[in-house]
């Protein structure tokens, strides 16, 4: 079921992503991270004073801002 | 035979190419550190040839400027062979990259690199099973240890050796999210993971990233940084520096003070001195302190608690690389601004960054303000240093047209740094500063000694004075100022050396001093940075920038001036 995006889902729960809105060369620059639509990710940690979403993608850790997490839309696996 | 080393950021690339080719290119922990490829020869079964360590890249279609870099000479030049170095905890990632070098049909080895920590957290590979499936070989390595370092090189040299195109066992599909899956699915068949233990990253960074420790462990961490590098910096200075002045007293009165040849060893002893005890004694400490930093991979964890705030100066956490490395010396930060894909962002991170002072103008602040006010006065000079590149940002970024995108960025596994690549990396920056830096401190001491011989200085005072009479400094500071242009440090031993060498207290007020030191924090960046910043960003940018710095130190000298007369 849709959870919503990256930014709304809650800590350490098993996530698939399923869609990347946002222009074009977001979903290209995520790829480069290799972030794909379907793959699977969990949340780590929310940092403070609006600051980036750390997550956890085929066993490694990226840090987004939070202005692109909320356009990453996910769904509970 | 040219080799030509590839593979994604933190795969220890560059420590691989370290062992083999001896200390050329900078490794860092934090990705973007190779920023423009480094060549170099090597032996290899009686053989030399060239081996090239490429920027690290997640893909060949990279769009930041570092990974088009790669891009442009995999397809330009004559690769012999491709040896594609891979971070074995994470192969799904790295094989989506050997699999895009694979369609080119260039012969080509797989490393698996880092085995020892894949091993650690319960991973076990299938070498000789991936190598079948895929058709390239595969070979374990762990560069930081140079285990795998000779057998890969001879597979490397053995497979150029191969005629024909490789047979390509797997059909690689072209479209990205087809090679990904693949990629996932041959990850997975030959990896198997073991129990999934808790790794000291994820309980380090439990404390380092919490919200509200992560914010003091960093306090405490640079607080302790910094005192460090004061403590060593000073013990050294004192000593260093009495000594000098005791020789220099001693040629004086064998020589007389006034005779042209009294004046050049003068000036020959306050250059020498300036660099051993002034500067040298700050910037060892600072570069090790700093290499420590990154190849720990702490910097990265200071990007993400920092891309909050950075946000308010019109920049996301991957621009506090630049700012950070500022801290050591403006020209790596402004290489490094490579690491942001949007032109604007590059020009805003370079305009703040080189207001950073670097570990020059940090032995300026030391050796002056320090020294006679008191650590607590340099502290306050960092401080305001921050505060005012915050406004800056805000006003720059408001000026600029768009909206940056945001943070995307590794997290790296922390790392227990080998001595041997933090000590090259600050060896590599420390020989910069006495090849080029200290020479030039000395033969800057030496023109000012004539120029104080033949009463030039005057004259040269008098074209700044507009700046040092508004700012309340005696003219003897403007040659000093010139000269600071050239090197940073120079500002401060000329001004010594143009003041009568004697010690500071007795010519300058405590004011003067504090605004003196905070107009060269902020003023014209040094000549190597701003050559830096034409290759960067190009003459017009560079201009501007230069203007741009000159207008905030008056602005933070005068205002330094006004509320520094109400405490001192």
């Amino acid at each position: 079921m849709i959870i919503g995006t990256l930014l709304s889902s809650p800590v350490e729960t098993d996530l698939k992503i399923t869609a990347i809105d946002g222009e074009k060369n977001l979903n290209v620059k995520l790829r480069q991270y290799g972030l794909f639509i379907g793959d699977q990710v969990r949340v780590l940690r929310l940092a403070r004073l609006g600051g980036p979403v750390l997550i956890e993608a085929n066993g490694r850790e990226i840090a987004l801002g939070r202005g692109i997490a909320g356009k990453i839309s996910v769904e509970a696996v | 035979m040219r080799f030509a080393l590839i593979g994604q950021p933190n795969c220890g690339k560059s420590t691989l190419f370290n062992q083999v080719a001896g200390y050329k290119a900078e490794t860092g922990n934090f990705h973007g550190t190779t920023v423009s490829f480094t060549e170099s020869k090597v032996r290899l079964a009686g053989e030399v040839s060239h081996l090239v360590d490429l920027p690290g890249t997640y893909t060949l279609a990279g769009t930041n400027p570092a990974e088009t870099e790669t891009q442009r000479y995999l397809q330009s030049r004559q690769v012999d062979v491709i040896i594609n170095v891979s971070d074995a905890s994470h192969l799904a990632q790295g094989l989506d990259l050997t699999l895009e070098l694979m369609a080119l049909g260039r012969p080509m080895v797989l490393a698996l690199n880092m085995m020892d920590e894949a091993k650690r957290i319960g991973l076990r590979m299938d070498g000789p099973g991936l190598a079948q499936e895929l058709g390239i070989p595969v070979m374990p390595l762990i560069a930081s240890k140079g285990q795998g370092v000779l057998s890969l090189f001879t597979k490397a040299l053995s497979q150029s050796r191969q005629t024909g195109p490789t047979s390509m066992k797997v059909q690689i599909p072209q479209e990205d999210s087809l090679r990904h899956r693949l990629a996932g699915e041959l990850a997975a068949k030959y990896v198997n993971q073991g129990e999934r233990r808790l790794t000291l990253r994820d309980r380090l960074d439990d404390l380092l990233l919490h919200p509200v420790w992560g914010y003091v462990f960093m306090a405490f961490i640079l607080y302790l940084f910094f005192q460090v590098v004061y403590g060593i910096g000073s013990s050294i200075e004192r000593p260093v520096l009495a000594t000098f002045n005791g020789w220099t007293d001693q040629l004086l009165q064998k020589v007389g003070g006034q005779t042209l040849g009294g004046e050049l060893i003068f000036g020959l002893l306050q250059g020498i001195s300036g660099g051993l005890a002034i500067a040298l004694p700050y910037l060892v400490p600072f570069l090790f302190g700093l290499g420590l930093l990154e190849d720990i991979g702490y910097l990265p964890r200071i990007a993400f608690l920092m891309d909050g705030l950075m946000h308010r100066l019109g920049l996301h956490g991957k621009a506090i690389v630049p700012f950070i490395l500022g801290y050591g010396c403006n020209i790596p930060a402004v290489m490094s601004t490579r690491i942001l894909e949007e032109r604007q962002d590059r020009f805003l991170a370079a305009a703040l960054a080189v207001l950073v002072p670097c570990s020059a103008r940090l032995a300026v602040v030391f050796g002056l303000v320090a020294f006679y006010l008191g650590p607590l006065w340099a502290l306050a000079i960092y401080l305001f240093n921050i505060l005012v590149i915050a406004f800056m940002g805000r006003l720059l970024s408001r000026l600029l047209p768009e909206e940056t995108p945001g943070l995307i960025m590794e997290m790296p596994v922390y790392r227990i740094p080998t001595f041997k690549t933090v000590f090259g990396k600050a060896w590599f920056r420390v020989r910069e500063f006495l090849v080029v830096a200290w020479p030039l401190l000395i033969v800057g001491s030496l023109a000012l000694a004539l120029l104080t011989y033949f009463n030039i200085s005057p004259a040269l005072n008098w074209t700044l004075r507009p700046v040092t009479w508004l700012l309340g400094l005696p003219a003897e500071t403007g040659v000093p100022l010139i000269f600071g242009v050239l090197r940073k440090e120079l500002s401060l031993i000329m001004l010594r050396q143009a003041l009568g060498g004697a010690d500071f207290s007795t010519v300058l007020t405590p004011l003067q001093m504090l605004t003196f030191t905070v107009f060269v924090v902020f003023y014209i960046p040094c000549l190597p940075t701003l050559a830096a910043l034409r290759r960067e960003l190009g003459t017009r940018s560079m201009l501007i920038i230069a203007g741009f710095t000159m207008i905030v130190a008056l602005a933070a000298a005068l205002l330094t001036h006004g509320l520094g007369s109400l405490f001192l």
